[in-house]
């Protein structure tokens, strides 16, 4: 079964954001895979030891991805592909377009990705790639049976468990829960050295600058007003509940 | 000059550094309280590989060079010294005499189980008269046919209760002195193996050591580790490769003191304002920061000697000597940054200290590190 992994290289969750000219300082911060990605390179690399086959790992990102791409191979993925080329960076359309081309070249049964990237959050660019592949989804999984050509997909629900049945070939989005990640071993490290990596332009991708140009545009990165003391209301709790809600509306703007 | 490590190396630091950061740190006051490394944290380590560090690639360790398995003991340092002792007694003084000095045959049999850590690794030299002087050892060995007869007594053995495979010094000829000495392979289930009592210390908790008893005990001579009557000059080998990688656990316990004091000192407010602007307090923060800055590069340096096949026999004394100095003064200085908080259990500074001392006499005391570095200075400037 040949599995494919598409996974972003985040900052660490513990590290504190800071905006520097409108831009996001980058600085001395320690950079992990996507903890939803994490789940994805597990359940993989599970699947493929069950299954046999070959798990690749991709990712659009800067030359610094490439530290994640190795994790993920130390971890026990087989191969990896890194699309590097800043022309190839833009917003989720674009990721979902670079990721499409990369995986038109070759063969697959399934793909894993995480259900969204811990930065932007934005939860968009897997489901994007199933859409541009012509191939179906199920999202947020914390349960996945693969049998043959059919899979049984548990999926977070808003809370609530559904279960899905589909078949191969799918894309499949990870939530927390459907496994604990290994950590990579010290053996991992030196073997992941030892495999092959590909580096993929716009050129190699066949693809143009128009094709994947973004459709969204930052305008502005700001970081959220800093957290002020709490208002204690007092006096009769009628009168306080009407001040509650005057300033929900006015105040916050919370309430409509 | 480079003083840079290795990219692998880098990259096995930073995920040992996780590692002990999320798995081993979040139990350390359960280990130190119980008194015991569960044994899903055992088995997991042993995933990670933190069991094959000495042990090379081709039996299924990692073959780490010096420098790799010092940059890794600085990471374990930074957690509870029981834990990180389990390891550093067996990827040290445990295997290093196996893999060093034994033939193909032993390797085959012995280095896979142990690079896995399902065999552990234990150092079995010091008696009850035989400590800092090794010679005196009275653990006897009779040859007997294809065997070893094996009567004596062994105290203070790390890893003791979980361990399966021995690396025994005991007497063959006791007509030469340190010369009759000589290193055997033991596992556990010979014949006329006895572990006694676990001992109950100051500190180290969750790694134990115990006595041992050989009573008839029956060794095959094929278990004869290098020949007979090289023991001795076996177990200060033993002990010189070990001492770089304990000094580098020093580190690490020292950066963990250093991170924690800098940061008590900075919240802990006295007079109006933190103690870390007492003028007192950032003096003993410089000290301790310029101890561990040259710890830190002595032991980089000894571990990148010892990798080019320099003789660091004077330098490895040294290094061990420094390393546990060190540590004991900034234990002693943490809890006094920390006043009250470093003297109270439920906070980790007091157990740094208590597990400290040990290192000043375990793997040769301070005095035997200086007794060496004298005796190779005096052979540098007589010759």
């Amino acid at each position: 079964m040949n599995i494919l992994v598409c996974l972003k290289q985040t900052f660490d969750t513990e590290e504190r954001i800071v905006i520097e000219n409108g831009k996001i300082k980058e600085d001395g911060v320690k950079f992990v895979i996507n903890p939803y990605d994490e789940y994805a390179v597990e359940e993989a690399i599970r699947l493929r030891d069950d299954l046999g086959g070959q798990v690749t790992v991709i990712t659009v990102g800067p030359e610094r991805a490439e530290e994640a791409l190795r994790t993920a191979l130390a971890m026990g993925a087989d191969e990896a592909i890194l699309a590097d080329d800043p022309a190839l960076f833009g917003d989720e359309y674009t990721a979902a377009k670079v990721l499409a081309a990369i995986v038109k070249q070759r063969e697959f049964d399934l793909i894993i990705a995480g259900n969204q990237a811990v930065d932007d959050g934005s939860g968009q660019v897997a489901v994007r790639l199933a859409e541009e592949l012509g191939i179906p989804h199920v999202s947020t999984l914390t349960k996945l049976e693969v049998n043959g050509n059919q899979v049984v997909a548990h999926r977070d629900a808003e809370g609530d468990e559904e279960i899905v049945e589909a078949s191969l070939p799918l894309l499949v989005t990870a939530q927390q829960g459907l496994n604990e990640p290994r950590y990579p071993s010290l053996i991992g490290i030196r073997k992941a050295n030892k495999k092959p990596l590909t580096k993929v332009t716009l050129a190699d991708l066949g693809l143009s600058l128009e094709d994947i140009e973004a459709r969204t545009e930052i305008t502005e990165t700001f970081l959220p007003a800093p957290k002020t003391a709490g208002q204690i209301l007092s006096g009769d709790l009628a009168d306080q509940v009407k001040e509650l809600v005057s300033a929900l509306k006015t105040k916050d703007k919370v309430v409509g | 000059m480079n003083f840079e490590l290795p990219e692998e190396v880098l990259q096995m630091k930073d995920i040992v550094r996780d590692f002990v950061e999320n798995e081993v740190e979040p139990l350390a006051m359960q280990i130190e309280e119980e008194n015991c490394v569960p044994d899903a944290l055992l088995e997991r380590s042993k995933a990670l590989g933190l069991f094959g560090l000495s042990i090379p690639e081709e039996y299924g360790g990692m073959g780490l060079s010096m420098l790799g398995k010092c940059a890794i003991y600085e990471e374990l340092g930074k957690t509870i010294n029981g834990y990180t002792t389990i390891l550093g007694a067996h990827n040290g003084i445990g295997s290093v005499g196996i893999v060093e000095l034994s033939n193909e045959e032993q390797r085959r049999r012995y280095l896979p189980k142990m690079a896995t850590g399902e065999w552990i690794g234990a150092f079995a030299l010091t008696e009850p008269q035989a400590g800092s002087n090794a010679a005196a050892l009275r653990t006897t060995a009779v040859k007997k046919g294809d065997r070893y007869i094996l009567n004596g007594q062994k105290i203070y053995i790390t890893n003791a209760p979980i361990a399966h495979v021995f690396t025994v010094m005991a007497v063959t000829d006791p007509a030469k002195g340190p010369k009759g000495i000589t290193s055997f392979i033991v596992e556990r289930n010979f014949k006329g193996f006895q572990m006694g009592k676990v001992e109950k210390k100051m500190g180290l908790h969750g790694s134990h050591t115990a006595q041992l008893y050989f009573e008839d005990m029956e060794v095959p001579e094929e278990n004869v580790l290098g020949q007979e009557g090289q023991g001795y000059v076996n177990a200060l080998k033993i002990l010189a490769n070990g001492r770089a990688g304990l000094a580098a656990r020093c580190l690490g316990s020292c950066q963990y003191l250093l991170d924690r004091s800098v940061r008590y000192a900075l919240e802990r407010e006295q007079f109006g304002k933190p103690i870390f602007e007492q003028q007192i307090i950032q003096h003993y923060l410089s000290e301790m920061a310029v101890e561990i800055e040259t710890l830190r590069w002595l032991t980089y340096r000894v571990a990148w000697m010892t990798d080019q096949g320099m003789n660091v026999v004077k330098e490895a004394a040294m290094l061990k000597l420094y390393g546990s100095e060190v540590y004991n003064r900034i234990a002693d200085k943490a809890v006094q940054i920390h006043g009250g908080v470093g003297y109270i259990a439920e906070y980790p500074i007091e157990r740094f200290y208590r597990d400290a001392r040990i290192t000043r006499i375990y793997e040769g005391t301070s005095e035997i590190q200086k007794n060496i570095i004298a005796a190779q200075l005096k052979k540098e400037y007589t010759r």
